[in-house]
């Protein structure tokens, strides 16, 4: 309590332009988002019982901001050795003029403004044991040459309370650097969950954890196929197909309750693959309701007020509307023989043909920004020897993520457009993991059973 | 292995030159004459296994039939059983020890292969044959699996003497029980996306029952749901257990 009266919160003077000067000069450091600011957070030090964990924060600190894409984060091999770890070892303004070699001092805060680490922002601290917890102590600095003192400098000052093990220290690091993002507009994970399908009960079933891997339980139990789970993007439901009653047909649960939500299925031999609107109030899916392939539906999100939206002959699977706009949708549609993905407005109309037409493309998702896709494509491999791929929606042009690591599918972006997660299946078994949306960082969330179709849902609203 | 495996084909190819000669139209020189040595025996069927499973029961209980075929434009399996596809398996319920026959056939002659099915204990004191097969064993003996090409919904051409002797077998199975409901079941193989192969699984199982109706059957006695690749019959990453996979199965509905 006495520590948080201590630390005085100031607001972020900077305009956008000043940040650049510093950032732009300097060879041999990586400006991996161009225009961005540069950010640097020295490695937090701790004492007592604290000591054995602190590693796991840094760790989480320097990963979570590496992988942004709101920042360029600068590489510790930069750091001055002895960096400050709290307020009282910094000294603002800028050091007289001094003839011959320019001497840095690792207190001054606008030093760190010069090279060799030239950033324009600076994240100091420690971690320490107080009562049973795992407490960090946690700031961050403008370092620009004109702020004349500590105060001004400040962007903000925290305490962050957590277990005292491992899994708290990453949680602790998680909020920090969160913290550190959302000053320039990024958009913490914290909160957010995966939901999947997993077989490690036996059957088919949706599970959900938190993005970071951690508390997986599950959340449906018919004993039955539940599978294709989506989100609505106000996070609080999840829908997904099962054969719980006999054919393939669409559920819908709280994720706040657990409990079922209403959702009237057509008559017919398969009701699935919802997405929701961005207001989570209407939806489209596939149903084989009128005689044929399977056709899109526009439905509101209890699946009253139906319309049907495509008549193509073929199988239209897997429409996801775009976050952004909400008046258009990319779909995988066998209209012109092997499944490719389509894109077309809500009404089924303005459709044009997104993928080369070369080999299976599928499992779509939108980047939040609407700018992208990640899909999975077999491109000019073997069937069923799927990869993931990036399109910018514009220009078709498409970077691919995964190679050699088994197949690949199931895309889901993250809410903060710098993560994706995916189904890798390396052996017989078919894990969930995490990516940068560069395709960088790769690791596995999941071990148990064989794990599927992952969904990144946003956090609650 | 390596030296037959080149001698075959070199038979293929000349088969293969052979039958694109067909093709054209007038080609002004016919074709010289083929080396008498090789040239006719130009690839007669390939069976690549005829499997009983297992090889020795007791008296009426059943073994599962598998094969194989490569090549064929006929096969048959002899005790009754009659022209099947070249890829399937059928249950068996041999009384006695069974030798099975399988013939596979082409324009370039025919292979076959046999095995064999020991039954271990005395057949049990003979009830009346006839009336003891419940609709439900017909439809599990003699209802025989419809299989498909990759990313194709269409009944196959070489599937068409499967399909008719189904409708016969469910049209027997309709008249001993009227409220019987058959459920056709649309599979596909592991290659395709999920999502996808629920789609296509659907077009299957719809395939075969648009064509079973054709043939006069009832249509409200014949469900269909697709499964897509989420209950395969095995897991190999083999184009013999992706065919197999690729199938349209009849099961007892609701």
């Amino acid at each position: 309590m006495q520590i948080r009266r201590l630390i005085t919160f100031a607001a972020l003077l900077l305009c956008g332009r000043q940040w650049l000067a510093a950032g732009q000069q300097i060879e041999g450091r990586i400006e991996k988002n161009p225009g961005k600011p540069f950010v640097a957070v020295t490695d937090f030090r701790a004492s007592g019982a604290a000591a054995a964990f602190v590693a796991a924060f840094n760790t989480t600190v320097a990963a979570d901001l590496a992988g942004s894409p709101v920042i360029n984060f600068v590489p510790k091999t930069l750091y001055p050795i002895q960096p400050p770890q709290q307020p009282s070892d910094l000294i603002a303004g800028v050091a007289p003029p001094a003839r011959g070699a320019v001497t840095i001092d690792p207190k001054r805060i606008s030093d760190w403004s010069l090279p060799p680490v030239s950033t324009n922002f600076l994240g100091i601290g420690y971690a320490a044991e107080s009562n049973g917890q795992f407490v960090v102590f946690g700031w961050f600095y403008s370092t620009a040459p004109t702020i004349a003192t500590l105060q001004q400098a400040q962007v903000f000052g925290k305490v962050y309370t957590a277990t005292l093990n491992e899994s708290g220290a990453v949680d602790a690091g998680h909020r920090y650097a969160a913290d550190i993002l959302a000053q320039f507009g990024g958009k913490s994970l914290v909160g957010t969950h995966i939901v999947f399908v997993s077989d490690r009960s036996g059957s088919k079933e949706i599970w959900v954890m938190n993005w970071d891997g951690t508390e997986q339980r599950q959340l449906t139990r018919f004993g039955s196929i539940s599978t294709f789970p989506s989100a609505s993007p106000d996070g609080h439901a999840v829908a997904f197909t099962s054969y719980a009653n006999g054919s393939p047909n669409i559920y819908m649960l709280s994720l706040d309750t657990g409990r079922k939500l209403p959702f009237y299925n057509q008559r017919a031999s398969m009701n699935a693959f919802i997405s929701f609107t961005p207001d989570s109030k209407r939806v489209v899916f596939s149903s084989t309701a009128a005689a044929g392939p399977a056709q899109l539906y526009l439905a509101n999100a209890n699946g009253s007020d139906l319309r049907r939206i495509t008549s193509s002959g073929a199988i239209e699977v897997e429409a996801k509307i775009n976050p952004k706009t909400g008046n258009d949708m990319v779909v995988v549609s066998g209209r012109s023989g092997m499944p490719q993905i389509y894109r077309m407005n809500l009404e089924g109309a303005d459709v044009s043909r997104l993928t080369a037409g070369t080999g299976e493309a599928t499992n779509p998702s939108w980047s939040p920004d609407g700018s992208h896709i990640a899909f999975a494509w077999t491109k000019g491999f073997e069937p069923g020897n799927y990869n993931i791929f990036l399109m910018d929606v514009a220009s078709q042009q498409t970077t691919q993520l995964t190679a050699n690591e088994g197949r690949n599918e199931n895309p889901s972006w993250a809410p903060d457009g710098a993560h994706l997660v995916y189904a890798s299946k390396r052996g017989r078994q078919s894990q969930i993991w995490v990516m940068n949306a560069d395709g960088t960082g790769k690791r596995a969330l999941t071990q148990s059973g064989s794990n599927e179709k992952p969904v990144w849902v946003n956090a609650a609203q | 292995m390596t030296k037959r495996r080149a001698s075959l084909a070199a038979a293929t190819m000349l088969a293969l030159f052979t039958a694109a000669g067909c093709h054209k139209k007038a080609a002004p020189p016919p074709p010289p004459p083929a080396p008498p040595a090789t040239a006719p025996a130009a690839a007669k069927p390939t069976i690549s296994y005829f499997a009983a499973e297992p090889d020795s029961v007791n008296s009426g209980q059943p073994s599962q039939l598998r094969w194989s075929v490569n090549d064929a434009t006929s096969v048959e399996i002899d005790n009754g059983i009659g022209t099947v596809s070249p890829n399937g398996r059928r249950a068996v319920y041999p009384t006695a020890t069974t030798t099975y026959t399988l013939t596979a056939t082409n324009s370039g002659g025919s292979s076959t292969a046999a095995v064999t099915i020991t039954v271990t204990s005395a057949p049990p004191p003979a009830a009346p044959a006839a009336p003891t097969q419940s609709v439900a064993e017909i439809l599990a003996r003699q209802v025989q699996d419809l299989h498909f090409d990759y990313d194709k919904s269409d009944v196959r051409p070489e599937d068409q003497p499967i399909l008719q002797a189904d409708a016969t077998a469910l049209k027997t199975i309709f008249g001993m029980d009227a409220g019987f409901v058959v459920t056709i079941e649309g599979h596909c193989d592991e290659r395709g996306s999920a999502e996808y192969n629920l789609g296509l699984g659907d077009r299957r199982a719809s395939a075969v029952k648009d064509a079973l109706v054709q043939l006069g059957l009832p249509a409200d006695k014949l469900k269909t749901i697709s499964y897509g690749k989420e209950r395969p019959l095995c897991t190999d990453a083999a184009e013999e257990c992706y065919a197999r996979n690729r199938r349209a199965h009849f099961s007892t509905g609701q």
